[in-house]
């Protein structure tokens, strides 16, 4: 009822020529993200984070001297959700950009809208069908699925092996993954020899691995989220399989190697520098940016994933962005968005271009090694 | 390949056994009120849970075992009170309205509680593996195993030998006649919540160790178990059982067999093919309807 | 005058965009809401007047939003003709399987239904090729009604009410009809039924198929309206709230149905603002709703009303 009045007053005001937006009005940045339902684990630090540096930034005195205002709704991982959220976003709570959209799938489902209305909107999702092709108001990020493949590919030259299993769920993450594992074989001269796959919640995956036992491959690559990436590991060790393992960075967290336990030693994975930060060198530029966030989040929230990282990226290049365009004119907001370089982010150094809307090059990656429950670089 | 199909069947049983300790809930409640609750998955999320957290706080496991295991007949007796009794009355459908609701009161309890992460307990006897022939099976599917064994044991001891049990049974038969011969119906139905949901406590403190737990684990699991009972025919403890365990081996022949992708596709249509041909499920007790 | 309840439903459906045109929640969630009564109404048929319960009903919901998907993007067909070949697909997958599967009975039709969903749901997440998997399916191009390309939020609202109507004048004629006399006779006594003549395999297949096709066409109207589609909008969880909406509003009522879905509607859009504390309100509202309530809200309370009425008063 309250917003229907809002909506009246609101209507009343443009009517009258008046304008509402006046120097005192906070500044709206709207939110949608998976914080319940599969991919909570993603959206829940997301979340998290943004409030914890929305609060930061207005004890500071805001942007442009203008409060920021965070609203935010829970999809549940649903896209059906995601849509009329962000309608909801747009229409009724007149929010200035949107920073959000833990899924692949729930941001591909808003880019419609958010295209059509014309508001920035900075991704939380992982896919690379988000940035390519370009869209105008589209950016994103994460690193892409395309890169974690590389990074992966690249070990997998290095230690001269061919002939891989892939294994992965049955999410969007998942199937995005393994189409990225299978477009990028050829280049790397890898054959895949089995390719299976199961229920993200599954509780036994020994009948896929018994399968990939029996074949030739020389390495195991599994894409997924939440547990079930913790349960192959836990089968494979299970069934006596030596191969080396790879994960993809969606278990870069530590509820993984809790889960998995002895079972997840040796596994290796591409991740932020995030879950790193420690053991980088002083001169590397990230690490105080690192030390920093991850100081932060764990004072308040325990242990930090590569995740939460995600949206401070987001709402610090929102911000500087919104500095850089002296407001929130969408347009302008936009196109500084679009001209970040050199932004020190916790996925790595952010170098946006009109071809490129995520700015983030593979060797923001850096692939670790689980040894003795924690991460190691692997050089 | 020989040895490969033994692991399947292998992997089949341990699943499968997973899913019957489940089901053998849904039975229980069945047996007493006609209703099949969809709370029960809940029941088994609650258990793993508590028993997670008790662990944490430094209660020793079989401590908390057991503790989390009342605090989950606890919770079923405070269901059945006041959302099942005042109820009372109301069609069948209602009240599987009221235990959907409950399911998702109770997985918002636990979201509150406990967050959103995924916890796991240790396993009961270490994870080394244990080879049988050319398969392996963790301990602790040994522990599921055993235990759904036992318990289905008990649960039949129960109804078919003592008065307690034969007198729950009647109140599903018919419920005014169990009235009649002097069966105080009420306390049967708090009885038949309470046994469930500490069945169901045992199930998740059971399985934690090898599926982890979540404030929304109960979800599939009281899927999986809701089907485990009614293939076997709905109200027959045995046939919750050989029901979990035909999904189970379902399952993993599929995915080892066919396609990984389909597995759930592949198990889901057996099952439609068994209720088609048997229409009560494969050891559902054949009730003539009233007219 | 037996129509009286719907002209004032439909009056107010016209009324609230004249006032409104720019709220979300009349264009938006009036939309939303407008596709769950056709699925709620449908569903209803099945459940409330025919007596058999259905766990998988998002499958038809499912069928008609991959049907207009996948033949408008990748056939280029006119939206109009995948509509009708998604009714098509919806209604024939339903007549064969109404036979088998309604000689169940209670729990065992909810498992084979639910197991049915379930089926279907696996073929839209692993069949990539064609439904783009589990990130679904984008760039659904707009309805074309005859040359006019529904567009924005207010001309949704428009088409979906419309069409919410027409579900539910349909809906409401086909109770009063020899149709519904057959199927409420099932639904109390099959035997007496059969006594009576009435052929009950073809009753509950018809309304199993009539059911089917009132998904099928929200299905397409609302991947139209989404311009995209992915499996987690046809879920088993979605069968489930469609159950829900259909007991929570009052079985066996064309109006109570509606009334439940449009009320479930709204209390998600309400509740999500709680956050963390969404799901204990939910589930305790659900609770409270049925036990205090078990014929559901529409007519439980529309009871309530007429007997707080027969209390007042009046002058002789």
């Amino acid at each position: 009822m309250k917003n229907l009045w809002q909506t009246a007053l609101a209507a009343l005001l443009l009517c009258a020529g008046l304008n509402p937006a006046s120097g005192a009005e906070p500044i709206k940045i709207g939110s949608f993200l998976a914080v319940t339902g599969p991919a909570s684990f993603l959206g829940d630090p997301e979340l998290k984070t943004l409030q914890m540096y929305v609060e930061d930034l207005n004890a500071k005195g805001g942007v442009k001297g203008r409060k920021l205002e965070l609203i935010h709704y829970d999809t549940g991982g649903n896209a059906k959700d995601a849509v009329s959220f962000v309608k909801r976003l747009i229409k009724n709570d007149n929010v200035d950009l949107i920073i959000g959209g833990t899924t692949t799938g729930d941001t591909l489902a808003v880019i419609p809208d958010v295209e059509k209305e014309g508001i920035p909107f900075i991704s939380l999702a992982g896919a690379v069908d988000i940035i390519e092709p370009v869209k105008k108001w589209v950016f994103k990020t994460p690193h892409t699925d395309r890169m974690a493949v590389a990074k992966i590919y690249e070990d997998l030259r290095k230690r001269g092996l061919t002939k891989v299993a892939i294994i992965t769920g049955d999410g969007g993450f998942d199937k995005s993954g393994r189409e990225q594992l299978l477009k990028l074989a050829p280049q790397y001269g890898i054959t895949i020899v089995a390719d299976e796959s199961y229920g993200n919640k599954d509780t036994d995956m020994t009948a896929q691995l018994t399968k990939i036992r029996a074949t030739d491959a020389q390495a195991i690559i599994n894409f997924g989220l939440g547990q079930a990436p913790a349960i192959v590991t836990k089968n494979i060790k299970q069934l006596g399989i030596t191969l080396p393992l790879y994960q993809s960075h969606g278990v870069a967290s530590k509820t993984f190697i809790d889960l998995a336990g002895d079972a997840a030693e040796g596994a290796r994975l591409p991740a932020a520098a995030l879950v790193v930060a420690e053991q980088l060198p002083d001169t590397d530029p990230q690490k105080p940016v690192l030390l920093a966030y991850k100081n932060k989040y764990e004072a308040k929230h325990g242990p930090v994933s590569t995740f939460g990282g995600h949206a401070y990226d987001g709402l610090m290049i929102a911000v500087a962005a919104i500095q850089q365009a002296g407001g929130t004119d969408k347009a302008k907001v936009r196109d500084e968005i679009e001209k970040t370089q050199g932004f020190i982010g916790t996925a790595g150094v952010f170098n946006t271009t009109p071809q490129d809307h995520m700015g983030l090059t593979v060797d923001a990656f850096k692939l670790v090694e689980i040894r003795n429950g924690s991460w190691k670089i692997v050089q | 390949m020989l040895e490969q199909f033994f692991q399947f069947l292998v992997t089949g049983v341990t699943v499968g056994s997973l899913y019957a300790l489940v089901g053998l809930g849904f039975a229980l409640i069945y047996n007493a009120s006609d209703v099949v609750n969809f709370a029960q998955g809940e029941f088994v999320m609650l258990g793993a849970m508590t028993a997670i957290a008790l662990l944490g706080a430094g209660l020793p496991l079989p401590l908390a075992a057991i503790a989390a295991t009342l605090a989950a007949i606890l919770v079923g007796l405070l269901l059945e009170r006041f959302a099942i009794e005042p109820a009372q009355g109301a069609s069948v459908v209602t009240t599987i309205i009221i235990t959907i609701g409950a399911a998702i009161f109770l997985r918002g309890v636990a979201l509150l509680l406990w967050g959103k992460d995924f916890h796991a307990l240790p396993s009961f006897s270490g994870d080394a593996p244990i080879h049988l022939g050319g398969a392996t099976v963790l301990p602790q599917s040994l522990w599921v195993l055993g235990v759904t064994v036992l318990l289905v044991g008990l649960v039949r001891a129960f109804f078919n030998h003592t008065l307690l049990g034969k007198a729950l049974l009647a109140c599903s038969f018919n419920r005014a006649a169990a009235q009649l011969v002097g069966i105080n119906v009420r306390v049967m139905l708090r009885l038949a919540y309470g046994l469930s949901a500490g069945l169901g406590a045992i199930a998740g403190i059971l399985i934690a160790p090898i599926t982890f737990s979540s404030y929304e684990a109960g979800v599939m699991l009281g899927l999986k178990g809701f089907s485990a009972a009614i293939v076997g025919g709905i109200g027959n403890p045995m046939g919750a059982v050989a029901g979990g365990v035909l999904l189970g081996l379902l399952e993993a022949l599929g995915a080892g067999l066919i396609s990984s992708g389909y597995k759930d596709a592949i198990a889901f249509l057996f099952v439609l093919m068994v209720l088609f041909f048997e229409p009560a499920g494969l050891f559902g007790r054949k009730v003539a309807e009233r007219v | 005058m037996r129509l009286a309840g719907f002209y004032t439903f439909a009056a107010v459906v016209a009324l609230l965009p004249m006032l409104f045109p720019t709220n979300y929640f009349v264009t938006v969630v009036g939309a939303s809401a407008g596709l769950h009564v056709i699925l709620a109404v449908g569903l209803n048929l099945l459940m409330g007047y025919a007596g058999q319960i259905s766990l998988g009903h998002a499958a038809f919901f499912g069928m008609g939003a991959y049907a207009s998907a996948i033949l408008t993007t990748r056939f280029g067909w006119p939206s109009l003709l995948a509509l009708a070949a998604g009714l098509l697909v919806a209604g024939a997958i339903a007549w064969l399987l109404a036979r088998p599967i309604l000689r169940l009975r209670g729990h065992y039709l909810a498992m084979a239904t639910l197991g049915f969903g379930i089926i279907v749901h696996v073929v839209m997440v692993q069949a990539t090729r064609w439904t783009g998997g589990p990130d679904g399916l984008a760039g659904v191009p707009p309805l074309n009604l005859l040359g006019w390309a529904v567009e924005g939020d207010l001309q949704w609202y428009g088409v979906i009410m419309a069409a919410m109507l027409l579900a539910v004048w349909l809906s409401l004629n086909l109770v009063d009809s020899q149709f519904g006399r057959a199927l409420r006779a099932v639904h109390g006594s099959e035997f007496a039924a059969q006594m009576m003549g009435i052929d009950i395999g073809r009753a509950k297949t018809q309304v199993f198929v009539v059911s089917a096709l009132f998904a099928a066409f929200a299905g397409s109207l609302f991947a139209h309206q989404q311009a995209f589609v992915s499996p987690d909008s046809f879920n088993l969880i979605v069968s489930v709230e469609l159950v829900t909406m259909v007991v929570l509003g009052g079985m066996a009522s064309t109006f109570g149905a509606a009334c439940g879905a449009i009320a479930l509607t709204l209390l998600h859009q309400g509740l999500v603002v709680f956050e963390d504390y969404e799901m204990v309100i939910h589930g305790a509202l659900l609770m409270a709703v049925m036990i205090f309530l078990p014929q559901g809200l529409f007519v439980g309370l529309s009871q309530g009303a007429r007997r707080l009425w027969a209390t007042v008063p009046r002058k002789p």
